[in-house]
């Protein structure tokens, strides 16, 4: 198919492509990596008047400082899989995003693109959950931060305003003590998650007992989710048996719907396993028993 | 729309032509530029056949649009060929294996090969499906590819 004709403009930076989307409103759209939108185009599944492309808008790498990773909104997943700042200071999202799309995907999409898209099957967004990330969005009054638990709203749909445009995400850097584990399923490499589960483990300073532990699944609902921290509730344990349990308990509160990919018991059943292999890895993760 | 004038600089050579803003990179070299090795297949990215580098990196051509490649190198497999269309030695393999039969997705193959070659030198051979997942091929089962990369890559790691 072709896309239907749109018109285009290159912003030369974000406060320029915020105007832009302030004076054309919900018939311009933001072009980053444009993995998702420009298939979108072509089926015609989306037709926007204009195209308002940052990739010129922003040229800054990857940054850690004072325990925080700044990933700028146009890094793409080929930085987050090779950079070494973003392997030491979110190991989970870089592990994550081997699965996402293909060679030439990662070649283009980008990190800030992939949050705006909210696909309930993406991976950035389950991890950006599990690792307690927060977006910057730029308005035409200045930026606010949106922790990412408060950024999705449903199908490809966000809380950020009309005009407002993701600049960074920012991400608490890893910690010593604290383990992660990222596990999806699909039929095929490179398909869209049937469930996909990012744990965090923290463990005690001084001892082999679970501090705080955060598991977030896609697949799961009209968004990415972030179990329930009542639900999870493993602070103080350390048997597997513990972990299985609250696998079932994160389990037991979804209600996936059944669609043509997988029926809704299944990706429960999903959630469950994946969700108990997952906070075993990234316990035994935390306590250096897996590299 | 109005029609806008770009200069694209493909496999070495600068070529100035109009595009619609929403004209595809694959639309306009495989249409107004005569490259018949950038091949429209699925439209979403996920065939590989419309493969091309853009500074170097594999893109999908049928994602990327036009205007936003003004400035960039853009190659294509005929880039890669020598001089009077000699073939790449990658090409030679995929002759020798039996590795193309209708050739539709080879470019693509070959492009996509190239970079996981000059990324990790000797990639195993799981390491070459990984990097060949976006690259669909209706005829051959793979199998052959597979080989006649895996043949290309001995030969490159054992040249100095």
């Amino acid at each position: 198919m072709v896309a239907p004709a749109f018109d285009y403009v290159a912003a030369g930076g974000y406060d320029e492509a915020v105007r832009l989307l302030a004076e054309r409103g919900d018939e311009a759209k933001i072009l980053a990596g444009g993995q998702s939108l420009m298939p979108m185009l072509n089926l015609r599944l989306a037709r926007p008047g204009l195209l308002i492309d940052i990739n010129p808008a922003d040229q800054r790498p990857p940054s850690l400082n004072k325990g925080v990773l700044r990933l700028p909104a146009l890094t793409r997943h080929r930085v987050l899989l090779e950079h070494d700042l973003v392997r030491r200071g979110c190991p989970l999202l870089a592990d994550a995003v081997r699965h996402v799309g293909n060679v030439r995907v990662r070649n283009r999409g980008t990190i800030g693109g992939s949050l705006a898209h909210a696909d309930p099957t993406s991976e950035i967004g389950c991890c950006a959950l599990a690792v307690g990330a927060e977006v910057v969005a730029r308005g035409p009054g200045g930026d606010r931060t949106v922790p990412a638990g408060d950024l999705f709203a449903g199908y490809w749909a966000t809380t950020l305003a009309e005009s407002e445009v993701i600049t960074d995400v920012l991400i608490p850097a890893a910690r010593r003590r604290q383990g992660w584990s990222f596990l999806e399923m699909v039929r095929r490499t490179s398909d869209f998650a049937i469930v996909a589960v990012a744990a965090v483990v923290d463990l005690a300073e001084r001892s082999a007992a679970i501090a705080a532990a955060r598991v977030a699944l896609a697949g799961v609902a009209d968004r990415v989710v972030l179990a329930d921290p009542e639900l999870v509730g493993l602070a103080g344990s350390t048997a597997d048996e513990d972990l299985d349990a609250a696998a079932a308990r994160i389990a037991g509160s979804l209600e996936p719907a059944d669609d043509v990919h997988a029926s809704g018991a299944y990706r429960c059943r999903l959630a469950r396993v994946l969700t108990a292999r997952a906070l075993r890895e990234a316990r035994d993760r935390a306590a250096g028993a897996v590299p | 729309m109005t029609k806008r004038q770009v200069m694209l600089h493909v496999n070495g050579r600068d070529h100035e032509t109009w595009v619609e803003p929403s004209d595809t990179l694959l639309d306009v070299l495989h249409d107004q530029l005569g490259q018949a090795d950038v091949r429209y297949g699925c439209g979403e990215g996920v065939c590989g056949t419309c493969t091309v580098l853009l500074d170097g990196e594999p893109v999908s051509g049928c994602l990327t649009l036009a205007v936003q490649a003004a400035g960039h190198r853009i190659t294509t497999l005929r880039g890669l060929m020598g001089p009077g269309d000699a073939l790449h030695p990658l090409q030679e393999c995929f002759l020798r294996r039996g590795a193309a039969q209708c050739g539709f997705c080879t470019p693509g193959m070959v492009l996509a090969a190239l970079d996981v070659i000059r990324r990790l030198g000797r990639p195993t051979r799981g390491e070459i499906r990984d990097a060949l997942v976006g690259n669909l091929c209706r005829c051959t089962g793979y199998t052959k590819i597979l080989d006649a990369i895996e043949e290309y890559a001995d030969l490159a790691a054992a040249q100095p």
